[in-house]
Parts: structure tokens; sequence; C-alpha cells
């Protein structure tokens, strides 16, 4: 009975000694996907265009696209044809601790990539950049910042532009009434119904709720942008060798000009579900970026 | 899980003003209490009211009540908050529609609507327990009021409705530790009270656990205080001999 257990604590010193030696090279992620033979993609519900559902509740958009290239790229990296993909819906709220915990392997939705955030978790190259703007109506007269003093302005909650906007209220001295409604839908809701003339954002989310305004021919982005944010996939902290392939991956699609045609799909023609174009030409702050690709905050 | 912790995170800088986000939870706790006991304050005046009408002889008083608690205890908090905030609205007069999404400040506007949502929400609930506790009585006792020529004014004043109230304080007690809970629904039209504040904390820091597990210890201390005083109360106004209570 006692030999029996030694015999068995031996094998298994001897087992736990071997495996890593048999895939001495895998660490972190790629190991772990090698493991499950399951790669796990985080994809929103409604960031349109970058990542939401289709009408049969499949992730799309520009985001999972890229999210898709790096998959390839993993397969051919690991040699393994039918890895699986599979999807994971994060929200603001879960997508680090996701990350994080493991549920999740790459998250690319339309993330920010921010200092606080890199504490948590690591970026990949970044894969768009905005910048903040207002959205209102042709006829309201507002043309800039400036002009919203003292009126009715919304936000969403726990973006960069709520802070952004509350900061100058209170620097400018602008008296300015901030909305923050709790998602970018909702905002809209809140410009249409004329709780506020001007709602502020990221500009590609703006040109977005504009494609779905009633008329979106009386909507128009306006004013100088307060801020660039590049936006990024997120995955686990210290894991070089996934970045690597997960750069490398984003890296090759820019290269190559394929992110051109990925741009003129999801921003410069009609979209699933409704068919709306989001007429959203390319920025020279993105084209920079795609020529250059960074993993470091904008800003 | 390598998570970045930091409990140091509610002293840092909010990059408005000289606020710290601690001063978030603060502003977050101020409205929530606000909404919570401005809400109460309709769900009990009203709730009581409602109560006593269904325990009326008068059948079409009762069925009003009924009728108010089937509806307003039947759908969702959360579809009652959008009818109020933005349909109700809508359905107003022009210049007073006018008002109240303009001239009002946004606040203003989405206090008076949440506030209006839960009280009525939370009356329908104080309804059927004001009725329970009237209804525990012994049929007796409303004999035996009107036999020594009460009137019916006279009989809920003095008899019915002390003994009642004191019968259902615990289940009054969860009401109102659930309109405290409940309050958090006026995050999702743009009222910046504890959890919208918690939220917004949880995105600008990346420290999401830090900031929930202050948020739920700010609401569990408020829950588990008001439930203290409100034991005592109920001890302290006990009657002895009433409800098996040992005469304390």
């Amino acid at each position: 009975m006692h030999f029996n257990k030694r015999v068995l604590c031996a094998a298994t010193l001897v087992a736990m000694t071997i495996t890593p030696a048999m895939s001495a090279e895998l660490t972190g992620t790629l190991k772990k996907i090698k493991d499950s033979g399951t790669l796990v993609l985080g994809n929103r519900d409604s960031s349109i265009p970058f990542s939401y559902y289709d009408n049969n509740q499949k992730p799309i958009g520009f985001s999972v696209d890229l999210a898709n290239k790096v998959a390839e790229q993993v397969k051919k990296e690991l040699k393994m044809p039918t890895l699986q993909v599979r999807y994971n819906l994060v929200t603001s709220q879960t997508r680090i601790p996701l990350v994080q915990n493991g549920t999740v392997d790459l998250e690319c939705g339309s993330t920010t990539n921010n200092v606080e955030r890199q504490q948590q978790v690591a970026f990949s190259v970044g894969i768009f950049q905005i910048g903040t703007q207002l959205l209102t109506r042709k006829t309201s007269g507002v043309k800039d910042f400036a002009d919203l003093a003292g009126k009715n302005v919304v936000t969403t909650a726990g973006t960069t532009s709520a802070r952004l906007l509350s900061a100058m209220n209170v620097d400018k001295k602008m008296n300015m009434n901030i909305i923050q409604a709790k998602d970018h839908g909702e905002s809209f809701q809140m410009l249409e119904s004329g709780r506020a003339v001007a709602f502020m954002m990221d500009d590609a989310l703006l040109y977005g709720e504009m494609a779905k305004a009633k008329s979106p021919a009386e909507w128009v982005v306006t004013g100088r942008a307060q801020s660039h944010e590049n936006y990024g996939c997120m995955l686990r902290k210290d894991d070089p060798a996934f970045k690597k392939v997960v750069d490398d991956a984003l890296k090759a699609v820019y290269k190559s000009g394929e992110v051109n045609a990925l741009y003129k799909k999801w921003f410069m023609s009609p979209v699933p579900p409704k068919g709306l174009n989001l007429n959203f030409p390319m920025s020279a702050d993105l084209k920079a970026l795609f020529a250059n690709p960074t993993d470091k905050a904008a800003d | 899980m390598n998570y970045h912790w930091n409990w140091g995170v509610f002293f840092k800088s909010t990059g408005v003003g000289s606020e710290i986000y601690l001063n978030w939870f603060v502003s977050g706790l101020g409205w929530t209490l606000a909404i919570a006991l401005t809400g109460w304050a309709i769900a009990l005046l009203l709730g009581s009211v409602l109560g006593v009408m269904r325990t009326l002889e008068e059948g079409w008083l009762a069925r009003i009540a009924a009728v108010y608690v089937a509806v307003f205890r039947n759908i969702p908090l959360l579809v009652q908050l959008f009818f109020w905030y933005f349909m109700v609205p809508d359905l107003l007069p022009t210049p007073l529609e006018t008002w109240f999404k303009q001239d009002l400040s946004p606040g203003a506007s989405a206090f008076v609507s949440v506030v209006i949502c839960l009280g009525l929400f939370t009356a329908a609930r104080v309804a059927e327990q004001v009725r329970t506790g009237i209804e525990a009585l012994p049929r007796g006792q409303v004999n035996a009021g009107l036999a020594i020529g009460l009137t019916r004014v006279q009989l809920y004043r003095h008899v019915l409705l002390p003994q009642a109230f004191r019968i259902v304080i615990p289940p009054l007690t969860s009401e109102f530790l659930n309109i405290i809970k409940n309050s958090s629904v006026a995050s999702l039209i743009g009222l910046m009270d504890l959890l919208a504040q918690t939220k917004q904390t949880a995105e600008y820091t990346a420290n999401i656990f830090e900031v929930f597990t202050l948020a739920t210890l700010i609401y569990f201390v408020i829950n588990m205080g008001f439930m203290k005083l409100m034991n005592r109360v109920e001890n302290s106004v006990r009657i002895p001999g009433m409800m098996g209570g040992s005469g304390k």
C-alpha cells in the first residue's frame, strides 16, 4: 500500500517533468489553446460596425473580421487546421475580468487602449482610431464645443467623452447640463427626443447612430475632435508569444492593403442587419495607424 | 488570474476639477438615498390608502385598488420606468413637454420620473401588506368598534390601523430595503446614483473588483443599518400580549 503510493508519486513526478518538455516552446495562451483545442474570441452585441450580431445571432463586424484573421494565424502557428474558434459575448463591464480569468483569449471589439487598462491587460497594435466629436441636428446652430454653453448635452456614461465633457464644463465654466445615458442607443434617443441638443461620442459610433436615425440627412457630425483614442484587441498581460502572433497577423492585414477592403466593407457600404451605410471615410489618423501600427495608447 | 489590485484607487483624481473617485461615490450615495426616501414617502402614503380601500365594504373602491395593485405589481419595474421617462412626457401638452424636457435640468426630470415610478410601483406592494395587516385582525374588532358607536373613520384610525401597521412592520421593512436596491434603475435613465457612479468608476479605472466591492459594502451597510433600526422600532412599539410576543 505504502509502496504503491510511492510509485504513484514517482510516476506523477516523471509525467510532470516530461509533459512540458514535449511542448517546451509553448507557454501562456498559445499553450492553453493547443491543450484545449479551442480559441475563445470575445465579441460585443451592439458595437456597430465593430462587433455586433447579425439576424442569425452570428458575431460580425470590422473587429470580428480582424479577430478571424488572427485566428487563421493561430491555426497556422500551432499547425492545428481544425482548431475550434468559439465566441464569448462580453460587455464593457465584463470584458477585462473575462480576459484576465481565461474565459476569453482575445477580445476585439471597440475597446480603447489606455494606461489604466494596461495595468490589467495587454493590447495588440491598434485596430482603429477615433476622435471624440458631436452629433447634432443640422438646424441646431451647434458648430463646435463652444456653442454648447448653457445647453443640455448627452454622452454615454463611463466613456472618455463623459469625462472630457465634465472636465470641460468645470474648467471653462460652460454651465452645460450633462446627461449620461446608459448606452449609445439611449444617448441618441435623448438627442432625437429633444432632451439634448448634442451628443458627444467617438466619431465612428456617431456615424453609426446617424445611420440608424429615422432621417439621417437631418443630422451632422461636427466639432474639433477633443481627444483621439486607439482601439485595440485585449489579451492577457505578460504573454509575449501570443501577443506576437496577434500583432503579426494584424500587421500583415495592414501591410497587404487587405484592411482597406475591410474598411470599405464596414464603413463605406451598407452593413447588416438593416443595410445601413455609415459613409464614414477613413481619417488621416487611421491611415497613419495602419501605416505604422503601434500598441501605445493615443494622446 | 493576474489581477492588479489597487485599493488606493478611490483616492485617485477623476480628471474632473479636483475630485477624487470617492467624491463620486458620495454624490452617488446622496442620489440613491434621495430617490429611495422620496419614493418611499409616496409608496407609504399611497399604499396605505390603497390597502385600506381594499378592505372597505364599498365594492367599487376595493375594485379600483385591486386593479391598481394588479397593474403595478405585474409589470416589470424597468418597463414602468421607461414608460414614465420616455412616454409620459410625450403625452403631455406641448408647453409642459418642452418644460419637462428642456427647461428642467436633466437630473431633475430623471429624478421626477424615477421617484414617481418607484413610488407607484412600491405602493402596490405596500397596499397588499397593509391589507393583509388589517385582514389579520379578528373580525370581532370591527363589530365591537361599530357596536360602541365609532364611525368607520374612527374605527380605522383608532382600532384597526394602529394594530395593522405594527403587524406589518417586518414586511414593510423589506419593502423599504427593496426600494433602496430598486433605486439603482435610476442609472438606466442617466441619473448618477450609486450604481451609475460605480460603473463609471470601474470603466475609468479598470479596477473593477475594488470598485464593485465598495459599492456592495455601501449598499449592505445602509440596508443592514436600516434593518437594525426597524427591529428596534418594532420592539419599542410592540403591544404586550399581541403577536405572541413575550410582553417585553
